[in-house]
């Protein structure tokens, strides 16, 4: 089963009657970090959810390769813009998604304790995890979301809020995911992080693709005005 | 005011005699109401949590009647478990009329609306809460459930041992299918009503304080045990 | 989850199990069970019978209730009439007497009404009647109950078309009614055993009493088999001769509250 190509044709996103998204058709790769850019309420994380099967479409369709919704769902992880952490120790949170697996506690917890190491929070293992500052709140569930070795890995702003060295560590982690062959699409606001990760940029602006394609070429040329002007730093409305 | 100085004198001499009587009879309670509550836990958690977690179509109304179940009158549940467990009815033949089982099956039926109600409106928040990460992670029904119930561990105790409250004070559902027989199923609060009919006021309050005092006890019990669970971190 | 489960139906399990070599159960009316009676006389019965009586302590309504629905092994209550149409029912086979003790009208000690100085509890109903003085009604269907409506019908009137200014049925078991009756220093008809020991006398006082009509008989009614197979009928039978022998009628007529006896014994030999 192939999760890849994640196709979308004429999506169309609606909560309550109130348009968020679409239409918007795109394809995309099995390859790479894909950045999404846009202003707020550009659809962002609507198209984030509706990628990882959280929201439906209301008109058009998303395919995941040959794979159905659940399917595409346990094959991918999502990272959501605010932590969302559990009520039980760093290491239980982390176990978590390979308990929901039923993958046996001592496995589970030797696999817990390699990623505890690998993002930094040893001493922080037995702690209640709402206990963590903001920076290990999100380290914690990116270790939580590669621990189910995930063919596609979704970020919604991962850094906001964070400081130099935990937007650093983040995006070492999210670079290591990318190395083992796990593809990555993130929303950013921050420019220097998509400039320093992205293979390619999806631009958003009022719930549609404006721009796609090469992230070299996006930074140096946009091709639409609205690009333009977001990457000027002006106010887009 | 004479009398309650009284209730509280006589409080003192029941317990620092170890009354055997007033064991057996705080003992009988402490066992038929946990017993009742443990029970109403097991059926009433689960269920409040599926309510929490699940969307069918006479889900407001369900949750309309649990609320109002609440209230349920203990003596018209009294009323019914007596009427089934009478030897002319349908389950005479277990023979439970009674004894501490007739009275744990009708407190649990009173115990076990409150313990779902509360459980759905902790885990309902909770629910919102954790939405998006449970179902991002595939959890099955059955496992957002059980999700739901550990993190809300904390005040689904509270939910548990207000159940508990409403079932040791409790006298109307007791007292019929109960009988207040002595030595067999009579309770703290069973014991008080015999002694306010004969108009002995200091010896109901005595036992009454005691009731009052065994609750307070648990109620502070099970909050230090479950603290100390966890260096108190949840 | 598993283990609370399991742990929960052993505890239940011990507690169903809870069986008794020899018992029955017997439901007595409030009156015959505050009078302290049956704590003298059970303790004797456990001794010479090996036989644990389990008293439900229940008005007469309730007490035939249980009997005709098999609750009960046997009963001992005071409302003959009831009693009668009982056995003739078949709800028992026969209904035999064990004492009686009496009414008394109990009141304010300064006695508003003056029913202290009456010759037959006909004036005295009337008399509390016509002073509006406060009148606590049991209310309950009791055999005290059923025995006070009759004594106003015999007197000429018909409790339901009291006014509640005066009459105040309470719904309640005797000590509540007195409880009730001490607050506000009303007057009541209760039997003489709960009086005497009831400890919340307040400005009540003992002001009538003697009356013939006033005496108030005890039967023992065991439940039919024929209607309910399970009842133990060889206990009941064995409590029932124990009341009746030489020994329980003795002890019922030594019964003595602040030395007054309460009970008279009038079982005769056979029923």
């Amino acid at each position: 089963m192939e999760l890849f190509p994640l196709t979308l044709d004429k999506a169309v996103v609606r909560v309550k009657g109130s348009q968020l998204l679409g239409p918007v058709s795109c394809r995309i790769s099995s390859e790479g970090l894909s950045v999404i850019m846009g202003p707020n309420g550009s659809g962002k994380t609507t198209f984030l959810r509706l990628l990882h099967g959280l929201e439906r479409c209301r008109e058009g369709e998303i395919e995941w390769g040959d794979m159905g919704r659940r399917e595409a769902m346990r094959s991918q992880s999502y990272v959501f813009q605010s932590p969302i952490i559990l009520r039980r120790s760093v290491r239980d949170n982390i176990v978590y998604p390979l308990r929901l697996r039923n993958v046996a506690r001592a496995k589970a917890e030797r696999e817990a304790e390699k990623w505890i190491r690998e993002v930094g929070l040893e001493e922080r293992m037995h702690l209640d995890a709402r206990n963590l500052s903001g920076g290990e709140k999100q380290k914690l569930s990116l270790a939580r979301a590669l621990i189910t070795e995930p063919r596609l890995l979704i970020l919604d702003e991962p850094s906001a809020n964070l400081d130099g060295a935990s937007t650093r560590d983040i995006e070492r982690l999210i670079l290591l995911a990318k190395d083992k062959g796990c593809k990555i699409i993130m929303a950013t606001h921050d420019f220097g992080q998509a400039r320093r990760l992205a293979d390619d940029v999806l631009f958003f602006h009022h719930g549609t693709i404006l721009e796609q394609g090469n992230a070299q070429a996006f930074f140096e040329q946009p091709r639409t005005l609205e690009g333009r002007a977001f990457l000027r730093g002006d106010i887009l409305i | 005011m004479n009398e309650l100085l009284a209730g509280i004198g006589d409080a003192f001499s029941l317990l620092i005699a170890l009354d055997p009587d007033l064991l057996e009879i705080s003992s009988l309670s402490l066992q038929v109401s946990l017993t009742a509550v443990l029970i109403a836990a097991v059926i009433g958690l689960p269920f409040g949590a599926w309510l929490s977690v699940s969307r069918f179509r006479y889900r407001r109304s369900a949750i309309a009647i649990l609320n109002a179940l609440m209230g349920l009158p203990p003596v018209v549940v009294g009323l019914i478990v007596y009427l089934l467990f009478s030897r002319s009815s349908p389950f005479g033949v277990f023979n439970l009329l009674f004894t501490p089982t007739a009275m744990i099956i009708a407190q649990t039926i009173l115990v076990t609306p409150i313990i779902a109600s509360l459980t759905h409106q902790t885990l309902r928040e909770l629910w919102f809460q954790y939405h998006d990460l449970l179902i991002s992670m595939n959890a099955s029904k059955w496992q957002r459930m059980k999700t739901l119930l550990w993190e809300g561990r904390r005040g689904l105790l509270t939910a548990s041992l207000t159940g508990f409250g409403r079932a040791i004070g409790e006298i109307g559902a007791i007292m019929i299918v109960g009988g207040n027989i002595d030595h067999l199923t009579r309770v703290l609060t069973t014991a008080i009503a015999l002694e306010v009919g004969k108009g002995n006021f200091p010896l109901a309050l005595g036992l009454g304080f005691i009731l009052i005092a065994i609750a307070i006890f648990i109620n502070m019990a099970v909050h230090i045990l479950s603290k100390t669970e966890r260096e108190g971190t949840w | 989850m598993k283990r609370i489960f399991a742990a929960s139906l052993i505890i239940l399990n011990g507690l169903c199990s809870a069986a008794f070599a020899s018992d029955m159960k017997l439901a007595v009316t409030t009156s015959f069970h505050n009078s302290g009676l049956s704590a003298i006389l059970l303790p004797e019965v456990k001794k010479d019978l090996d036989l644990t009586v389990h008293v439900l302590v229940v008005g007469t309504g309730q007490a035939l209730n249980l009997a005709r629905r098999g609750d009960v092994d046997a009963i001992l209550v005071h409302s003959k009439k009831a009693e009668q149409r009982f056995v003739q029912k078949g709800f028992s086979p026969y209904r035999r007497e064990i004492m009686y003790n009496d009414f008394v009208l109990v009141g304010p000690s300064l006695d508003p009404a003056l029913i202290g100085r009456t010759g037959n509890i006909g004036e005295a109903l009337t008399r509390i009647k016509s002073s509006g003085q406060p009148f606590i009604s049991r209310g309950d269907d009791s055999g005290t109950h059923r025995k006070e409506v009759s004594l106003w019908k015999i007197s000429g009137f018909t409790p339901k078309k009291f006014s509640k200014h005066w009459y105040k049925p309470v719904g309640a078991g005797m000590g509540a009614a007195l409880n009730t009756a001490s607050a506000m220093n009303a007057y009541i008809l209760t039997d003489r055993g709960s009086w005497l020991n009831f400890k919340n006398k307040q400005e009540l006082k003992l002001l009538y009493w003697g009356d013939e009509i006033l005496y108030n008989q005890y039967s023992y009614l065991p439940v039919s088999t024929e209607k309910h197979p399970h009842v133990k009928m060889t206990e009941a039978i064995e409590l029932e001769n124990w009341l009746t022998s030489s020994k329980g009628q003795k002890m019922i007529a030594e019964f003595r509250i602040k030395g007054e006896q309460l009970f008279v014994p009038n079982a005769k030999s056979s029923p």
